[in-house]
């Protein structure tokens, strides 16, 4: 079991009125960067990585990294930085970062440059995760979105055969082209670091994850999406000859840890409020579907079943395909209440996100079992969990982390091993080999 | 949505590999006409108006409509390369080359290429070029309902055309329509900086015509033309929008039948 800590580092702006359940809604693209405090920006970034090192003296296994551009729900549009200075200040957590946006990058070289570099300065602690991003990074980097997937596809390509392949060499592909491929930089990690892909929609990106043999990290999406998902991955693996198994899938979900019920849900509701990404399950805020829907960025058809997700699939620009799931797959459940599905996801109530498990905040005592019924539900081999996020304040992360290291992480990993939940550094994903180096490591990295 | 279905044929031929679907209809001279970027949804009043006079023929342009992708293309400048391949399988040489907006852009590139196919070339509401003042319409940054409502000059005008809730074909056209227009023009969005200089040794005759309420490309842009093709003339049409042969289809037709038969 590899248990990773995320926060997604809104940018908490009490004076900015985006900011708490009455406050503008977020629009994507919609503000102006105008409001933006460098002097805030400066304590927030601090704190964010402050936390990430409590987090790794807690007992995390994982510090989780993403990447968004252009808006105030997350303040890593840059996160190979915060990852070269977590490099620098933790000293055994991995850095997973989930990921990447390839499709953006016009020079794929320079971050194989960079990633190899933070490789080298964690001393072979990076898990690089790689993405296709959402509309605003297309439109935020000006990448052509048609092209998005075959340049996920052909970045990958290059990165890896730049780190495995001795350079010098000469790369003419459909999108990039180099004529001199030998960046002296090279990964700590032999062949190279671990990649593992996120997502949360596109059946493209899990077969392609599949028949690679990466780990798929399902970032917070609802438990039987997630569930069916899963059952595609391992479809897919079954039909390139081999079994799919804990170790090929991980899960990101909302957990907070409180010193008493009632803290509990006043931190927990933070969650909803605040700069919250609207793209993700149980945010409120608003997405604009056209910008989202960017002209062949995703498959109109080759959709996952996370699609019957009312506010995933208006955050993609998608209702059309949310019907059609709505009425294919819930039609029992529509006869039952025919609005309540609905109902909860757009209204984003914190009591309908509870129920459902999308955000999970109690104490231990509470918490535990949840985080047993997801782990039975989803079998995944490594999970982050989703903490300091909304308006959530420093004092309330660090009281999370603070329990999750006493009470939390402990008894997940007896349940991670009772479950026989392996890891990816336990079981390699590409051979479904033990790997050696962990069979002795007690606590399960 | 109302179109004219009075005498149109259809037809699909094979350029470069693969399919390109084309309406044609009327007798006399050959009149090419270039749609927009939302695609063509089919054979319009302002079509029935010029097959009154011309031989007229609308290719869905490659990548658009049911005329099938062709995935190596990158630029409006590929899409007049394929349109002169689709005009020599039809045998068509000295035809009158009518550009809508996207479909202007393409016809000055093919122009560019080849002057002597054409006997008269007529741009309306054209992009293409950077205008001086104000941007083109960026239709990646607006749904796209809402960007073919900014074509009209109102909102009536837009309803009178494909009602207060488009059909869903119609949005299915536009919608990969857009597809095919982020593939050829998302950076720069509508525009080449080569158009321009390569116009300048064009002797085609040409007529340039802009709704003066164009909010699409800015109306500037019609001079700009004008300064970069040595033989043009510009014609504006007060008060209409971008999407003027919608909204006038007989004073635009007129407008181009006055042009040819001075050639």
């Amino acid at each position: 079991m590899f248990i990773g800590y995320f926060t997604e580092r809104p940018y908490q702006d009490q004076e900015s009125g985006y900011f708490g359940a009455a406050g503008r809604d977020i629009t994507d693209l919609g503000l102006s960067n105008e409001s933006y405090d460098p002097r805030l920006g400066a304590e927030l970034y601090n704190r964010y990585l402050d936390e990430k090192v409590y987090a790794e003296q807690m007992g995390f296994d994982g510090l989780m990294l993403n990447e968004h551009h252009s808006t105030p729900f997350c303040m890593g549009s840059v996160m190979n930085v915060e990852a070269a200075i977590l490099a620098r200040i933790t000293q055994k957590a991995k850095i997973v970062l989930l990921g990447n946006v390839l499709p953006i990058w016009d020079d794929p070289m320079w971050l194989a440059e960079e990633l190899a570099e933070i490789d080298m300065i964690s001393r072979g602690r990076l898990v690089t995760g790689w993405v296709r991003g959402t509309g605003r990074e297309s439109v935020a980097h000006n990448a052509q979105p048609p092209f998005n997937w075959e340049r996920f596809q052909e970045a990958h390509d290059f990165i890896v055969k730049t780190w495995t392949t001795p350079g010098p060499f000469r790369w003419e592909g459909e999108h990039y082209h180099y004529r001199y491929v030998n960046p002296w930089a090279r990964p700590y990690q032999d062949p190279h670091p671990p990649i593992w892909i996120p997502g949360v929609l596109s059946r493209n990106t899990v077969k392609w994850t599949a028949e690679h043999r990466y780990p798929y990290v399902m970032l917070a999406t609802e438990l039987e999406p997630t569930r069916q998902s899963y059952e595609y991955y391992a479809q897919v693996a079954k039909e390139n000859g081999y079994e799919a198994g804990t170790q090929h899938r991980g899960y990101l979900f909302k957990v907070h840890v409180d010193e008493t019920e009632e803290l509990a849900e006043q931190a927990g509701r933070k969650y909803i409020q605040g700069p919250s990404n609207p793209f993700l399950e149980g945010n409120q805020g608003q997405v604009r579907p056209f910008i989202q829907n960017l002209p062949g960025l995703t498959s109109r058809t080759n959709l996952l079943p996370t699609v019957s997700s009312f506010a995933l699939a208006s955050s993609r620009g998608r209702q059309q395909a949310h019907q059609q799931a709505q009425s294919e797959a819930q039609k029992q459940q529509q006869q039952a209440d025919p609005d309540k599905q609905d109902k909860g996801d757009f209204l984003g109530q914190y009591e309908e996100q509870t129920e459902k498990m999308s955000i999970i905040s109690g104490t231990p005592k509470t918490v535990i079992p949840k985080v047993r019924h997801v782990l039975e539900t989803l079998r995944p081999g490594s999970i982050f969990f989703w903490d300091g996020d909304g308006a959530m304040t420093h004092e309330d992360s660090m009281r999370s982390l603070r329990l999750m290291g006493e009470e939390v992480i402990p008894a997940v990993r007896e349940i991670g091993k009772e479950l026989d939940l392996q890891s990816p550094f336990e079981v390699d994903p590409k051979t479904n080999q033990p790997i050696p180096s962990a069979v002795s490591d007690d606590d399960g990295r | 949505m109302a179109t004219a279905v009075e005498s149109f044929t259809e037809q699909t031929i094979e350029v470069a590999g693969r399919n390109v679907r084309l309406l044609q209809g009327g007798t006399g001279d050959p009149v090419v006409v270039l749609h927009h970027s939302t695609g063509n949804p089919g054979w319009l009043p302002f079509f029935e108006q010029l097959a009154g006079k011309y031989a007229v023929t609308v290719p869905d342009m490659p990548g658009y409509g049911q005329s099938e992708r062709p995935p190596w293309a990158r630029d409006a400048r590929d899409l007049g390369i394929l349109l002169h391949h689709t005009l020599d399988k039809l045998g068509l040489e000295r035809v009158t080359l009518v550009g809508l907006g996207f479909g202007g852009y393409v016809a000055a590139e093919m122009a560019a290429m080849n002057q002597h196919r054409l006997k008269a070339l007529v741009l309306i509401g054209a992009a293409g070029l950077q205008p001086d003042e104000g941007e083109i319409l960026d239709q990646m940054l607006i749904d796209f309902p809402d960007y073919v409502r900014a074509g009209f000059r109102d909102d009536t005008a837009f309803e009178q055309v494909f009602g207060a809730e488009p059909e869903q074909p119609i949005k299915e056209l536009w919608d990969l329509s857009r597809e095919m227009t982020a593939r050829l023009t998302w950076k720069p969005y509508m525009f080449s900086r080569r158009l321009a200089p390569s116009l300048s040794e064009v002797q085609t005759p040409t007529l340039i015509t802009w709704g003066t309420q164009d909010r699409v490309v800015p109306p500037v842009c019609a001079q700009q033309y004008a300064r970069a093709l040595p033989n043009s003339r510009v014609e504006l049409i007060e008060g209409a929008g971008h999407l003027v042969e919608y909204e006038e289809p007989e004073k635009v037709a007129e407008l181009i039948a006055g042009h040819v038969s001075k050639q």
